[in-house]
């Protein structure tokens, strides 16, 4: 523990003086009452689909159907209190979460050495090996559909959260390398070397140094991988029939020959935003460095 | 800048490779495999060298006219959401507060839209336009137009515009926030004590400072917008007509629906070949630009 102090001191010290130099004056803007009204009728207009969906989600279908109402004049919850006593809709969650959490833990982890290479080392088509990882990003996954469901049946995965969770690393690896590498690139090399003189072999230096200097990048790029894999439908949809079928598919069961069951459909939409809005509120600090890749 | 060489760090890489080869080669060799082929049935393949493309490339062929037809549409689409999209993004952007508790939640709130499952996405505009029950499609009727986003070409058009805007400028505007986070104040400051005005302390410091973070954020929304599938697939299906079938939903129909195994890999192949290629060379120019102006 007590190695380890002098190396986060020069990691502070190289951080510091920036973030103390952006807080300190005021920048020039233009009137506050401007800019305030502007976001906010832009987030006004951001959420109104949303709050249709959520008022649409307490009412009955008789009300949904008879007329437009801006709130439930009759709320209901049968809508909610279905999907939670039906084995095939709570499970569809839990598919969903299932392979999330997966492809997660699969991307973080494989991720993390990757990027320490890229940013730390040159080796054998290093260039070319990044800008294949990325071009993968740039493969529209219809493509892959048709291919992926040979390959997962293939090798016996079809229809598990596995094959879901493997089929998502397609894209969520690449991100998280991209991510993480421009969180490493600022965290400067003298402290690597220093832990290598105090001692340190790599796998200690990463676990006691490195990776807590770099959780903020971690958390953020879990983030990412967490959010690309939830809201990814057409390979979820494709990999899996029965046993393993996300909410996403589940969803499509509200379109059935006596018409659409369109308040079940939106009680459903309202429950897949929730876990996308706890997990943003625990990164919401980060998020936007997340977003520029960590380059900024 | 001078890194070590070290070909050990191999090593580091091996397992990303070999989980993203699993995911890509094998499909990548088996859509190549497919679009040089023939079947007859009975997985009986033989040798059709280049005559899916040749279709492919020929527009008075039905997969040819389709495809072609399909591939103006994305450019189209591509060209109208990345007008729309960057400049609000950044109008966004210098809205957001930049202390106190309104920061956290502001962002919480813009981002969203991202966070809720495309297919979601899609349902919820499937409802939100709906001229019945539909808050937007009641209200534009109310006012007279006539909005109808399955039957009206137009409407169905602008729908889906309307949805990607929805979805991901907030994605350009969380870009760029960060961006204009990363302007030390020094610069601030010498505007200020040149009496730089409002609009050129956007033009000449911060637009300049957001290239970065700017030519991200086309490439991905160029990439997300070349590739949309869910929303119009949930909202339009493709319709009316063809007015909204773009290239991933004209390939899912052939190569999933019809079981077009042949002209399906090609389609797949060239709409690959396309997505890499701009997003190359866009990439390619913009970093010799930056090169160039030694920044």
């Amino acid at each position: 523990m007590e190695q380890s102090l002098p190396n986060q001191a020069v990691a502070a010290r190289a951080v510091l003086p920036v973030t103390t130099a952006s807080r300190a004056v005021a920048r020039p803007r233009a009137p506050r009452n401007w800019r305030g009204l502007g976001i906010s009728a832009y987030m006004l207009v951001l959420m109104l689909p949303v709050y249709w969906l959520v008022n649409m989600s307490f009412k009955s279908n008789q009300e949904i159907t008879s007329g437009l109402t801006f709130w439930p004049h009759q709320p209901v919850l049968d809508h909610y209190r279905y999907i939670f006593s039906d084995p095939a809709w709570y499970g569809g969650f839990l598919n969903s979460f299932s392979y999330v959490a997966i492809n997660t833990v699969i991307s973080v982890s494989i991720a993390l050495p990757a990027a320490y290479a890229f940013n730390r080392y040159r080796f054998l088509g290093d260039k070319h090996l990044f800008f294949w990882l990325l071009s993968n990003l740039m493969a529209p996954p219809a493509i892959y559909a048709m291919p992926f469901f040979n390959l997962y049946a293939a090798v016996g995965l079809f229809d598990t959260v596995w094959a879901v969770a493997l089929a998502h690393c397609l894209f969520n690896v690449p991100l998280a390398v991209w991510i993480l590498e421009g969180f490493i690139a600022g965290v400067p090399r003298e402290i690597d070397e220093t832990a290598a003189i105090d001692g340190y072999s790599l796998p200690r230096f990463f676990v006691k140094i490195f990776i807590p200097l770099i959780a903020n990048g971690i958390g953020v790029t879990a983030f990412f991988c967490f959010m690309f894999s939830w809201v990814e439908q057409l390979l979820a949809t494709t990999l899996t029939t029965v046993n393993a079928k996300p909410i996403v598919s589940v969803m499509t069961r509200t379109y059935s020959s006596a018409g659409m069951d369109w308040g079940l459909l939106a009680a459903a939409g309202v429950l897949t935003m929730i876990p996308g809005a706890v997990v943003i509120w625990f990164v919401r600090n980060h998020i936007a460095k997340g977003f520029a890749l960590g380059r900024v | 800048m001078d890194k070590p060489w070290n070909n050990r760090a191999w090593f580091f890489v091996l397992p990303v490779l070999v989980v993203v080869l699993f995911s890509s080669l094998v499909p990548m060799m088996t859509v190549v495999n497919y679009s040089v082929q023939d079947s007859m049935g009975q997985n009986s393949f033989f040798w059709n060298g280049a005559g899916w493309f040749q279709n492919l490339f020929d527009p008075t062929t039905d997969i040819g006219g389709r495809f072609a037809r399909a591939l103006v549409r994305n450019v189209l689409f591509s060209l109208q959401v990345l007008a729309i999209e960057i400049p609000l993004g950044i109008a966004v952007a210098l809205a957001i507060p930049r202390r106190g508790w309104t920061v956290g939640a502001t962002l919480v709130v813009i981002a969203l839209p991202m966070l809720i499952p495309w297919n979601v996405v899609g349902t919820i505009w499937q409802i939100f336009a709906r001229r019945d029950i539909g808050l937007l499609g009641a209200a534009l009727n109310g006012l007279g137009i006539p909005y109808n986003d399955t039957q009206d070409p137009l409407s169905a058009w602008s729908t889906i515009v309307a949805i990607d805007v929805w979805h991901w400028t907030p994605m350009v505007a969380l870009l760029a926030y960060a961006g204009l986070k990363a302007i030390p104040d020094a610069f601030y400051q010498a505007a200020r004590i040149d009496g730089a005005r409002r609009w050129s302390v956007f033009a000449n410091i911060e637009l300049p400072k957001l290239r970065r973070v700017l030519v991200i954020a086309v490439l991905l929304r160029f990439m997300g917008s070349f590739m949309i599938y869910t929303e119009p697939f949930v909202v339009t299906g493709g319709g009316p007509g063809e007015t909204t079938s773009f290239l991933s939903l004209d390939l899912v129909k052939i190569a999933l629906g019809q079981v077009d195994l042949g002209n399906g890999a090609a389609y797949s192949l060239v709409y690959n070949v396309i997505t890499l290629t701009v997003c190359w060379v866009f990439y390619t120019v913009m970093t010799q630009l930056d090169a160039r102006k030694g920044t």
